[in-house]
């Protein structure tokens, strides 16, 4: 597993620009948000906290599904297979190498946002960057797993769109889950970004409850449960 | 002792039967030749035995054991026809990482390398090398961690004479040391370097035996006219 986080590690050091890319976007986009909801920003200092930890779920799913999809067309995968290496410990090299990328982004935007941006929470800041460095995770384990289901890059970026859209849309960020109608709020239960928003704005308003416990529980197992299925739809055999 | 039997191995991919019924045997210690053209089925039949190619029937069984099966996982050199290596990666952070995965040591890297020639570009980026250098990266790769059984997939297309000649050389020496070279093949003036062939074409395997015995069977000087002998037999 570290043979593998080490190269993937190595490969993006020989990357700058993708890395330039993970940690500069979440700051410019977190400058824009406080940006457009004009002084005395109380929308920003409501919405600021949970898209902070969101923004490296959406980043890390997307790189992880196409860096996934290289190592499929490559016929790296291929020889990796008919190795002794074992598919979980592939996809777990994959997340850890992801995970201290995350580190970093996660570190990069709290600093802004907490520092020149002005963004307060109530609750600690290092759980909201902790957070975001775990959202972070499982956006690459959930994209290591869709991966898995596109032949192309074109249907590997749809996926985006597809998996993440609808978890953005319902997780409670835009229109507060009680407001929603039943069978919305069942699909959102359902969802681990939920979750994800839930412990985040948990954090922002300092009630660390047993609520907060079960979120983080939740995603967790989410990241658990994507690589176990990532790992298990691998093939050593293909046709 | 057969490193490699398959017995009435048929595999389908796509719906097109690709092998429909194919046995041959591969002696331990030896260079086999798998030769044919393009679409004849070579590569479909060296995965089967290196145990990534989903089959509908038969037997493949390599030193021993079913093909594919865990323990030979370290014991099976590969090398796909497609350089399968890193890009982005140098030559050695390549090896480096399939010896890590293999378990093999790390002085087997520098080994490796040095084996394929490539000691001058050790510390280049793979995209960076022409295609040539790739394959034999993909070769070194799969030289690693001293497998029984290399099973190489065209690896001397596109390369120069010379290095054709010491490749060669390399597969026999490893051959004098116990192991089992199985490697294909479309051009059949490679044919002479190995010490057994396997003839295949539309997936039916023609001929199995030493290029001399095919030459006398054929009544044919050149491998090549053999071949087109045994096609319109």
């Amino acid at each position: 597993m570290l043979a593998v986080a080490a190269r993937v590690l190595a490969q993006l050091r020989r990357d700058p620009r993708t890395l330039a890319l993970i940690v500069g976007v979440p700051m410019l986009l977190e400058t824009l948000l406080k940006e457009i909801f004009a002084a005395p920003s109380l929308v920003f200092q409501h919405v600021g906290a949970p898209l902070l930890g969101l923004f490296p779920f959406v980043t890390m799913f997307l790189v992880t599904s196409i860096t996934m999809l290289r190592e499929r067309t490559s016929g790296t995968l291929e020889r990796l297979m008919a190795s002794p290496l074992r598919k979980l410990d592939l996809l777990g090299g994959y997340a850890a190498a992801f995970a201290v990328v995350a580190v970093l982004q996660a570190s990069a935007v709290s600093a802004l946002a907490f520092g020149a941006l002005g963004l307060d929470v109530s609750g600690p800041k290092e759980i909201v960057t902790a957070l975001a460095v775990g959202n972070a995770v499982l956006g690459t384990a959930l994209g290591l797993f869709v991966s898995a289901f596109a032949e192309t890059e074109f249907q590997a970026v749809q996926f985006m769109p597809a998996i993440v859209f609808p978890q953005i849309l319902l997780c409670g960020l835009l229109v507060s889950r009680a407001s929603m109608a039943a069978w919305l709020r069942w699909i959102s239960d359902a969802l681990p970004l939920t979750y994800a928003y839930d412990a985040l704005a948990h954090t922002a308003s300092n009630t660390l409850d047993a609520r907060f416990a079960v979120d983080v529980a939740v995603i967790c197992g989410c990241i658990f449960l994507a690589l176990s299925l990532g790992a298990a739809t691998l093939r050593r055999r293909t046709g | 002792m057969s490193a490699i039997r398959v017995e009435h191995l048929r595999v389908v991919r796509g719906g097109n039967v690709v092998l429909p019924d194919l046995s041959c045997e591969v002696p331990g210690g030896t260079v086999t030749g798998l030769l044919g053209p393009s679409g004849s089925g070579k590569t479909t039949l060296l995965r089967a035995v290196v145990g990534v190619q989903r089959v509908a029937g038969g037997v493949v069984e390599v030193l021993g054991l079913p093909a594919g099966s865990p323990p030979l996982r370290a014991r099976v050199g590969y090398m796909t026809q497609a350089p399968s290596v890193y890009g982005d990666l140098t030559v050695r952070e390549n090896l480096r990482f399939f010896a890590r995965v293999l378990g093999a040591p790390a002085s087997a890297v520098g080994k490796a390398i040095a084996d394929v020639a490539l000691a001058d570009f050790a510390d280049q980026v793979v995209n960076k090398l022409s295609g040539g250098q790739r394959t034999r990266v993909s070769l070194a790769a799969a030289l690693l961690g001293e497998p029984e059984l290399l099973v190489l997939d065209e690896p001397t297309v596109g390369l120069d004479p010379l290095l054709r000649r010491d490749l060669w050389q390399l597969f026999h020496e490893l051959a004098a040391a116990g192991k089992t070279l199985l490697v294909s093949s479309h051009v059949m003036d490679e044919a002479d370097r190995c010490d057994l062939l396997l003839l295949l074409r539309d997936g039916r395997l023609l001929a199995q035996d030493t290029p001399a015995a095919i030459r006398a069977r054929t009544g044919a000087d050149k491998l090549d006219d053999a071949f087109l002998t045994l096609v319109e037999a």
